[in-house]
């Protein structure tokens, strides 16, 4: 479609508060785990105490003895029910290769081993405490420091090893030099709403109530699972508590909650508790990274080295490879990277917020500072002095790239100038104050999308599409661009979300949803108006006057100072509401993604055009953040009183809803450089800390001032509105710059996160 | 949670009659008393403690609530919650580091909630311990060895373990008791006692499994702290890895009595660091009659420590309780007491 899309700006852009929010507040949203059918068996899930072996004897006399059991699924009546679907990095649809309670044998901590059903929750969980089960216990190896597993050179998802130059030599040759390895741990998504699943039969008909960041993937990967057409099931998810990354792919306990729901006849339900969901559904796995920078006396680099390490499970060659970012960040002419996998005895890891960027940003930003500090130099001038228009790795330019800007503004609102280079030269009473900063970056990906718009002759519209809210905002996001290009009020928007009976749209993931169906929804509101131009320009008030300039405005069609209301309009070409419908196609989306992408949408298999692939650019979104940390003189609590950030990603549709994504970003970045690790009993390659008491987020105490900068920045080349999307931008690199202002409050370079007051004692 | 019967105690006497004669140590009984809830029913609901009944004292608050302050000292009745004790004008006056060790503790709905029996008596943090798939564990199911011994022990305790249990006393308001020498005034089937607070508790040794020294049907109704000149300038200094709703790494509660910056008398606990409420009283005894300076507040820290002993994950913490006891004790003495 090569259609002119043109905002006005009248409703784009425009600060308003979320419209689902009164819903939200009022308890009135009602989210997938919220849903009680009548007559609903609740299930509960039995796991896995062992990390490695086989189940040798299941004892389960005592828990059917239970008041209320119904049912209970293990390998023994459920072995090869569930049909094995192709993981989801691979262009499937599911979270791990393990296929549930198929065999006896143990992958990791944690599987799913049985599952309850029974009357009540409560019977369930008793009953579930009261299955014996025996193991034969194998040797367990958990991750990159347990027993030195094999590095093993990885498949290729997503990566292309990025190279250019001889970065050996220019790193020999370089006047100053940084070699340096770096670590992060595992991380939990820990969304609010739990892993909940609710199945209903209808006859052949199945019916999944499940949170979810892809209904169409979960329609069509559950169909497959279950061996019966995709038209068959229908996946409802319209709020989201929360998700991440970890409701994308689907996890192994939705086809068994199927698979019980039509053994009774009737609805199951199945909240996994919060413990269970640390190896129900995916993570962040550990990474380790090795750097070497070389710069010449100027600061200019001349030679940059990343290599990576990070864990996948022995079932999936899982990996996130950010060195697609590392490598094209700064201006380098001699760059290497490689990214090794390594297996362990783990469930696979899977997307978790800026899975790429946030553990390799830390490892690149936190030499950078490294470099600065070597240099003498301040460390924005040091980012200024390297960046680039040009991707140095392929010569080619930018779309847009507001780094510079980011850092200025960013750097103004901070105080910055004011800075005192010199560690533990800052301080105030006992406090040890520390000021640092690092460049957010993240990918602007695009995928295609469907949807339809109505428009009733009362004025009111409909915008149809199955996308999702992930509390993100893209309720409002959209709304706003239907109002836009329909010249309506916002309030006489409704959007419909999250059901797969919808229009196929992508998964939310990639920060890719705000660009894609906005740029649908511009189209749909194109063929409406279109239409009712084509006939307006035959009759009526408008008569004569070129289709192509008339345009929708506050409730009537308007061009060359003629108007006619939007009913006449209306009722003009039908009786009742005209729709639009579009299947838009990113423009910047390669040929098989253009003759392909609908086809395999409709499928549920997403196809992103990512920020590395889009034709004759690359596009990136950029931030600058800076934060002060304080440091107790003498017991070294660390705490992170300030953070500003500063961010630019082309066309802001909502600013409040945007502003919130980048705010609990910076929130979410505290989290990742002081608080949030998976604790891994190395012994037996199981998790310990599996609560919200025992993982560590900030509470509201630890967050003070946190302040947002929209840049402002316009481009043309990404897509026709000019939209990056901003969701996960914002926790790039804020570990890195705590790390940094941990460096210049106390003089301790810390590249192991998370920082914790004994590695400064 | 496994199923389990549920009653309202009426009056004291027959709740406890109710709950005596039984085999177990009372923290493994069949039949547990219900205050705030706030470790119980959390206990209940991961399958560690799975009792058969449940007797809800809560009806009996009126009587043993009471926030009492005179010339004596302080009476603190088991029942009162423990927010109403934290801001107790009075007792912030009179007693800060009592209302401090309250307010740091846990979050602003469970100091609702919590009462001050069932605080004293909560239970470790310990992730083996509060994990029903780990087998090994002796505070749970004696005889079974200790996970944490090999294990991840970051937050396990340094002072008071022994080579069956190293899991740490959590709490902080046993810390203001044991520094103000408290009694604690128990109920039980012969009539009511008082004891010292600090028998309250017992080391792990070959028993982890027994915490307390209440036996089987008795219950806590009051604390009390007797007045003392340094009650005024005492302090509560919690440091831990954020800023609230969270267990501590390391803290001292802290009273002085200076003269002319001369140590009369020294009241020192540590909290975060000890199986049990732990009192510091060769620091207390390193500073009595000394001008209390930098110097001398870093070796009361040694002689409180040189006992200590660590397990891997927490080898930071004798360095991290010294510096939180240095820092509490200078910061009393730089109080400014009107």
């Amino acid at each position: 479609m090569s259609v002119q899309i043109k905002a006005n700006g009248d409703m784009i852009g425009r600060a308003v508060p979320r419209i689902d929010g009164r819903l939200k507040v009022t308890g009135a949203a009602c989210y997938p785990s919220d849903v009680v059918l009548d007559d609903t068996a609740h299930a509960f899930l039995v796991m896995s105490t062992i990390a490695r072996g086989r189940i040798s004897a299941l004892d389960l006399t005592e828990a059917q003895a239970v008041d209320g059991v119904i049912d209970i699924l293990t390998y023994e009546n459920t072995k090869g029910k569930v049909h094995k679907v192709r993981f989801f990095a691979l262009g499937g649809y599911t979270s791990t290769s393990i296929v549930p309670l198929d065999t006896r044998k143990i992958w990791h901590d944690g599987q799913i081993i049985a599952m309850v059903v029974a009357e009540t929750f409560e019977a369930a969980r008793e009953a579930a405490y009261m299955i014996r089960v025996d193991y034969m216990e194998r040797r367990a190896v958990s991750g990159l420091d347990g027993r030195k597993p094999q590095p093993r050179a990885a498949a290729g998802f997503l990566s292309s090893e990025p190279g250019v130059g001889d970065p050996e030599t220019a790193y020999q040759e370089a006047d100053v030099k940084i070699d340096a390895y770096y670590s992060t741990p595992a991380q939990h998504h820990n969304a609010i709403e739990l892993y909940a699943t609710t199945c209903a039969w209808s006859g052949d008909q199945l019916t999944v109530y499940e949170s979810s960041q892809y209904v169409y993937g979960l329609k069509n990967g559950v169909a497959k699972q279950l061996g019966i057409r995709p038209e068959r099931v229908r996946a409802v998810s319209p709020f989201v508590g929360g998700a991440f990354g970890s409701k994308a792919a689907i996890t192994p306990r939705t086809a068994l909650v199927a698979i019980a729901a039509k053994r009774l006849g009737r609805p199951v339900k199945l909240v996994a508790t919060r413990q269970q969901g640390f190896t129900v559904s995916s993570y962040r796995a550990e990474t380790q990274h090795h750097i070497k920078l070389g710069a010449d006396r100027s600061g200019r680099l001349t030679s940059l080295s990343h290599e990576g390490w990070e864990i996948s499970s022995r079932a999936d060659d899982y990996k996130v490879a950010g060195t697609d970012t590392t490598s094209l960040l700064y201006a380098c002419p001699n760059v290497a990277t490689h990214v090794n996998i390594v297996h362990a005895d783990r469930s696979t890891p899977g997307f978790m917020r800026s899975p790429a960027e946030v553990p390799y940003m830390f490892a690149l930003e936190s030499a950078m500072d490294e470099l600065a500090v070597k240099l003498r130099m301040d460390p924005v001038e040091l980012r200024r002095l390297n960046d680039t228009q040009i991707d140095p790795i392929n010569q080619k330019p930018f779309s847009s790239r507001s780094l510079i800007a980011c850092y200025d503004r960013a750097a103004a609102a901070f105080g910055w100038a004011k800075r005192n280079p010199e560690p533990g030269s800052m301080q105030d009473r006992d406090w040890l104050i520390g000021w640092g900063c690092a460049t957010a970056c993240y990918p602007t990906n695009i995928g295609p999308a469907e949807v339809r718009v109505t428009l009733a002759p009362n004025g009111k519209a409909r915008v149809r599409t199955a996308g999702h809210d992930l509390g993100t905002g893209a309720y409002t996001a959209i709304a706003l661009t239907a109002a836009e290009f329909l010249g309506i009020p916002l309030e006489d928007v409704n959007v419909e979300l999250g059901d797969s009976s919808l229009p196929p749209a992508p998964v939310a993931g990639g920060s890719n949803a705000t660009a894609s169906i906005c740029n649908a929804v511009a189209h749909a509101c194109e063929d409406i108006r279109e239409r009712l131009a084509r006939a307006a320009s035959h009759e009526g008030a408008l008569r004569g006057v070129d289709p192509a300039v008339i345009r929708l405005r506050e409730g009537m069609l308007v061009g060359a100072d003629k108007s006619e209301p939007l009913k006449s309009a209306l009722l003009r070409i039908g009786f009742g509401p005209v729709e639009g419908h579009a299947k838009y196609t990113p423009e910047v989306a390669s040929v098989p993604i253009k003759l392909l992408g609908h086809t395999l949408l409709s499928k549920g298999i997403p196809v992103l055009t990512v920020g590395t692939s889009a034709g004759n650019h690359v596009q990136y979104a950029f931030g600058a953040e800076f934060v002060e940390v304080r440091v107790h003189k003498r017991t070294r609590e660390i705490r992170v009183p300030r953070l500003v950030g500063a961010f630019a990603a082309g066309r802001i549709v909502s600013p409040i809803t945007a502003r919130s994504q980048l705010l609990g970003a910076l929130i979410w970045g505290v989290a990742s450089a002081l608080h949030e690790e998976t604790e891994i009993d190395e012994r037996v390659a199981r998790y310990v800390n599996k609560d919200l008491a025992d993982y560590m987020i900030p509470v509201s105490a630890d967050i003070r001032d946190v302040e947002v900068i929209l840049v402002p920045e316009e481009d043309n080349k990404v897509n026709a509105l000019g939209i990056k999307g901003v969701g996960e931008l914002g926790n790039v690199g804020t570990n890195a710059a705590i790390a940094n202002a941990v460096y210049h409050a106390t003089g301790r370079r810390i590249r192991n996160l998370p920082i914790r007051m004994e590695d400064l004692l | 949670m496994r199923p389990f019967s549920y009653e309202r105690a009426h009056d004291l006497a027959s709740a406890i009659r109710a709950a005596s004669h039984q085999a177990d140590a009372p923290l493994h009984a069949p039949i547990q008393f219900l205050a705030g809830g706030t470790t119980l029913l959390d206990l209940m609901k991961i399958d560690v403690m799975r009792p058969d009944r449940v007797i809800d004292i809560n009806p009996l608050e009126k009587t043993f609530s009471e926030i009492t302050v005179t010339p004596m000292g302080l009476r603190l009745g088991a029942l009162a919650r423990m927010s109403a004790v934290a801001h107790h004008p009075a007792v912030e006056r009179e007693y800060p580091v009592v209302s401090q060790a309250l307010k740091l503790g846990a979050s602003a709905q469970l100091r609702n909630m919590a009462s001050l029996g069932g605080n004293v008596l909560q239970r470790t943090r310990c992730s083996y311990f509060r994990d029903t798939s780990w087998h090994e564990c002796n505070k749970r199911d004696p005889g079974s060895g200790c996970a944490a011994l090999q294990g991840l022990n970051r937050k396990h305790a340094i002072l008071g373990t022994s080579e069956h249990c190293i899991a740490t006393y959590p709490g902080d308001f046993a810390q203001a008791l044991i520094a103000l020498d408290a009694a604690v005034e128990i109920a039980g089937a012969k009539g009511n006692r008082e004891v010292p607070f600090r028998t309250l508790h017992k080391l792990p040794g070959d028993t982890p499994h027994i915490e307390t020294s209440l036996a089987t049907g008795e219950i806590i109704v009051s604390f009390h702290i007797p007045a003392g000149a340094y009650a005024r300038r005492s302090l509560y200094l919690k440091v831990r890895d954020r800023e609230s709703y969270e267990f501590a790494s390391a803290s001292a509660a802290v009273a002085l009595d200076l003269a002319d910056g001369v140590v009369r008398e020294a009241r020192i606990a540590l909290g975060g660091v000890a199986t049990i409420p732990w009192r510091a009283v060769e620091a207390e005894d390193v500073l009595k009659g000394t001008m209390l300076d930098e110097v001398r507040a870093r070796v009361a820290a040694e002689a409180a420590f040189a006992g200590a002993r660590t397990f891997g994950g927490n080898d930071f913490k004798p360095e991290l309780g010294r510096r939180t006891l240095v820092r509490a004790l200078l910061e009393a003495a730089a109080l400014e007491i009107r």
